[in-house]
């Protein structure tokens, strides 16, 4: 592999072009990997001070800063942007960059395609953000977009239906790329169970996003053509059925759950072992968990709707799938504590915030499995419980993969070590406050305070007080992170082309920055 | 921990009542019904099951982050696999699945079985109230948030129960069967005492049933838990548990007051008389919109009072112009008296207007109609009676 590193330095660089336009009219995988990154870091300081104003709303019982209305609109929006603005298309940009690098290929198989799927996005945003200025403001419904609540928006509505297209389309793009790329551009040698686990766990990501993302193409459509077509599919009047809509979300919605968190579960694959200086254990159970989990992803839908009033035989039929998703989730779980045990770990800031996800991620699961059991989640359902659940597995989930990855691949990406010091207090400053932000949101959540509502009653007033400094904190704690990975652009100590001391994989074979063309001659891959 | 929140608590001046703290902060209620306490049973098994799982799992964690490390001159060990390993973790989650699904299948059960209830109620989810029907009782009524607007911006106006209080409580009787029958009339609610140890949605066009045995006398305090729009955090459901004579003695009441309301609707009112009755309905139904000075919120809820330009989607103005409430110059006009009448009785399908013939007898509306041609600046002197409206309708 060497050899063929050094055969490729001597090559001429392929250089980029110059200026504006180079990111316009980019088909290169690291340009597209890096815009994807930054539209995502973008979008999560604005989905981020959305959530500045919901905690600042709550601080106190009583209306103080903004009106019912707009603290909807807020709720919606902060959703909106942080799924498809922040979370996925991080994901897509780690895709981008690490994909071609780790299979030994020297770009991703559609880079045109690549191109437009990236550019799709802001023009989404900015459709969707620009409903806050119409008449009557933004989507107000929430996330989900349940009718016959969702028609009752203003002129908004089929700006954010045709934003919520865009996106899809975007991401069914982005999935089908990194499919072909996978399947068709791996370097001689590498077999499917030889490949790193991101790339793996990328790989069935993308199945899921082909399969769910035209359903809620279709849900969102049905919901346009109620509102100015005449049709009633979601209209009971018309004989048509509220219900069906929150099938139809659900059975997109609970796939879309895995789409945020299945790479995740690669990134930490990759960090563990390379921190623990030890091979990751299990690697097969790992892929027939991920696997398992993408499959049970599919039947389980309904238990983000268990008090709509289903049969009993439905309701004990989701209880019992939702459960058995435990069980390969569990599984990783243990791999990754087996992974650290008997290994000789060191605590950069990457293992740092991959620790945390295992632990937190942890604690999500376990709330998870609480809501499964049906007749409890009839207590716990639409309250601040459920909100907590799904921040542990998508902030202190998600969100903190993401970060462990850029941190781990950032001095890969920019040939410059990030400060090391500042890192491990931006972990710090993160952790401590997600958890002031998120955990007593369970004992509102069990203590009665429903979801999505602008002030309440005197009784939840401490904890949402102490939740709002936790928000603020991270909030804030989150400029810390901005400040190194621009620090880290512009300069930095010059990190080799290994990076971290067991660092294993064809990325690493790169030099630190890798060429323009990552691999121009497929390496070898024992 | 209570005496850590409530030092917190006087630091920033705020007043938490410390009852109320003791009770409500941590956990879920066992609630007051056989139902009730089973889900509480059930929550309190799995989260032990799971702080259980969680001290191994993490206890192993934690150890070998701080043994096994570089720093302390470990050798990382080679071993990457092992079978037996993983059949027994795979194995060993699906036993205690199995053991959480018998008792939670059990009460799921025992939850769905509505059969022989001595009572129904049908609770109706309206924007942004309750309204809750005694099948075979002739009893039905409308149930609103009692807390003042004034307190949403005043804390010296808020009592131990803000948010939570309503005008007419639902009351049930104690030790028996009630069946709830759960619908909506225009978004999807869902009605919720977290005493009675269950929510259930509210659904336009569909009837859930779910049942409650309240054994223990009492006021009893939820909300309404799914978004169903601007004041979806403004609707709580009370419901009040009283003893078998004191539940018979109530619905008496109620019964007797229907009678005097349908009397109400028979007479003739003086313009004074009207103005009075419709001002209180104006501020209990109207004015959450509308707002108390009749002006509207722009962009969604257009003014009452003639004058005031309002700035809206194409669509809501359209239908104001077609029904004479606005002229050409984007200013809102009295419009004719039918008309008038016509919107408040029927609504403005497609809009957030909804049709109050259900919600209001004839004297409300004929005092409510009265109201707003008569205030907020409008003087137009006319005067509806009851049986104008009830020719109407």
């Amino acid at each position: 592999m060497t050899t063929t590193t050094a055969a490729h330095a001597e090559h001429p660089e392929h250089g980029p072009a110059r200026g504006l336009m180079r990111w316009v009219t980019t088909t290169n995988h690291k340009d597209i990997g890096t815009l994807y990154l930054l539209f995502a870091l973008t979008m999560f300081f604005v989905g981020g001070a959305m959530a500045m104003v919901i905690r600042a709303e709550l601080f106190q019982p009583g209306l103080q800063f903004v009106e019912p209305q707009f603290f909807n609109q807020m709720t919606t929006m902060h959703a909106l942007v942080m799924i498809f603005g922040a979370v996925m298309p991080a994901f897509v940009g780690l895709a981008n960059w690490q994909i071609p690098m780790m299979i030994g290929a020297p770009d991703m198989a559609l880079p045109r395609m690549n191109n437009w799927s990236f550019w799709l996005l802001p023009f989404a945003f900015a459709m969707l953000l620009s409903t806050l200025f119409l008449t009557g403001g933004g989507p107000a419904g929430g996330w989900t977009m349940y009718p016959p609540l969702m028609l009752q928006t203003g002129e908004a509505l089929p700006f954010v239906i045709f934003a919520v297209h865009l996106m899809g389309i975007s991401s069914v793009m982005g999935a089908i790329n990194v499919i072909v790329t996978v399947l068709n551009m791996r370097a001689p040698g590498m077999s499917l169970m030889k490949m790193p686990l991101f790339v793996w766990t990328w790989l069935i990501t993308a199945f899921l996003l082909i399969a769910a993302m035209p359903v809620l193409a279709g849900a969102v459509t049905m919901l346009l053509t109620d509102r100015y077509f005449g049709t009633a599919f979601f209209n009971a009047a018309g004989g048509g059925d509220p219900v069906m809509y929150q099938h139809i979300f659900w059975f997109f919605g609970h796939p879309e759950v895995y789409i945020m968190i299945l790479p995740a579960f690669g990134i930490v694959s990759q960090i563990i072992p390379t921190f623990a200086r030890k091979p990751l254990f299990g690697y097969s159970s790992m892929v027939y968990a991920t696997a398992s989990i993408a499959f049970l992803s599919f039947i389980v839908w309904a238990h983000h709707m268990f008090t709509v009033g289903m049969p009993l035989a439905g309701e004990l039929f989701f209880m019992y799938t939702t459960m058995l998703i435990a069980v390969p989730t569990g599984v990783k779980v243990f791999n990754w504590v087996a992974t650290m045990w008997r290994g000789s770990m060191t605590f950069e800031t990457p293992m740092l915030f991959a620790v945390a996800f295992v632990f937190l991620f942890t604690i999500g699961g376990f709330s998870g499995l609480m809501l499964a059991i049906t007749p409890v989640d009839f207590q716990y359902h639409d309250t601040y419980f459920v909100v907590a659940h799904f921040h542990y597995v998508l902030v202190t989930g998600a969100v903190f993969a993401i970060m462990a990855a850029a941190y781990f691949w950032l001095p890969k990406w920019t040939g410059h070590r990030y400060d090391e010091r500042l890192g491990r207090i931006h972990f710090w400053l993160s952790a401590v406050s997600v958890n002031v932000l998120f955990f007593p949101q369970h004992f509102l959540g069990l203590a009665g305070m429903p979801r999505r509502i602008p002030d309440y009653a005197v009784q939840f007033a401490d904890w949402n007080m102490i939740s709002s400094l936790g928000g603020f904190a991270f909030g804030t704690s989150q400029l810390l992170f901005l400040y190194i990975v621009v620090k880290t652009i512009r300069g930095g100590a010059r990190a080799g082309a290994e990076v971290w001391e067991e660092a294993h994989g064809l990325e690493w074979t790169l030099p630190s920055p890798p060429p323009y063309h990552s691999f121009t001659e497929a390496p070898e891959v024992r | 921990m209570v005496r850590r929140t409530a030092a917190l608590a006087a630091a920033t001046g705020l007043i938490a009542p410390a009852g109320a703290l003791a009770d409500y902060a941590l956990n879920l209620r066992p609630g007051v019904t056989p139902i009730s306490r089973e889900v509480y049973d059930l929550h309190m098994l799995i989260l032990w099951i799971c702080v259980a799982i969680g001290a191994v799992v993490f206890g192993a964690m934690v150890y070998s982050i701080i043994r096994h490390r570089k720093s302390r001159g470990v050798e990382a060990a080679r071993f990457h696999e092992n079978t037996s390993v993983e059949i027994l973790w795979t194995l060993i989650p699906v036993l205690i699945l199995v053991s959480m699904a018998i008792p939670a299948t059990r009460t799921l059960i025992a939850m769905e079985d509505t059969r022989d209830a001595d009572l129904t109620i049908k609770v109706t989810g309206y924007q942004w109230k309750w309204h809750y029907d005694y099948l075979g009782e002739d009893v039905s009524f409308f149930s609103t948030l009692a807390t003042p607007p004034g307190a949403f911006r005043d804390a010296s106006l808020r009592t131990a129960d803000y948010l939570l209080e309503v005008d007419n409580p639902v009351v049930v009787p104690v030790g028996r069967k009630v069946r709830f029958l759960t619908t909506a009339n225009d978004v999807i609610h869902s009605w919720w005492v977290p005493d009675l140890g269950w929510k259930r949605d509210a659904i336009p066009g569909f009837i859930n049933e779910s049942w409650a045995q309240v054994d223990v006398p009492g006021v009893y305090r939820g909300q309404c838990a799914e978004l169903c729009g601007k004041d979806h955090g403004f609707m709580p459901v009370v419901l009040v548990a009283k003893s078998e004579p004191e539940y018979e003695a109530w619905l008496a009441q109620q019964k007797s007051a229907k009678a005097t309301r349908a009397a109400a609707a028979e007479k003739t009112w003086t313009l004074e008389e009207l103005m009075q009755r419709g001002g209180a309905v104006y501020a209990k139904t109207c004015a959450v919109c509308h707002q108390a000075n009749g002006e509207g919120v722009p962009g969604a809820f257009p003014p009452l009072a003639a004058g005031h330009p309002f700035a809206a989607g194409e669509n809501l103005l359209a239908h104001l112009r077609e029904r004479g409430f606005l002229d050409a110059d984007g200013n809102i006009v009295l419009g004719p008296l039918e008309q008038h009448i016509d919107i408040v009785l029927n609504g403005i399908e497609g809009s957030a207007m909804q049709a109050f013939r259900d919600q209001l007898d004839d004297a409300d509306l004929a005092a409510v109609i009265t109201y707003e041609r008569n205030s907020f600046g409008n003087d137009s002197g006319e005067l509806v009676q009851p049986a104008a409206v009830k020719a109407a309708r």
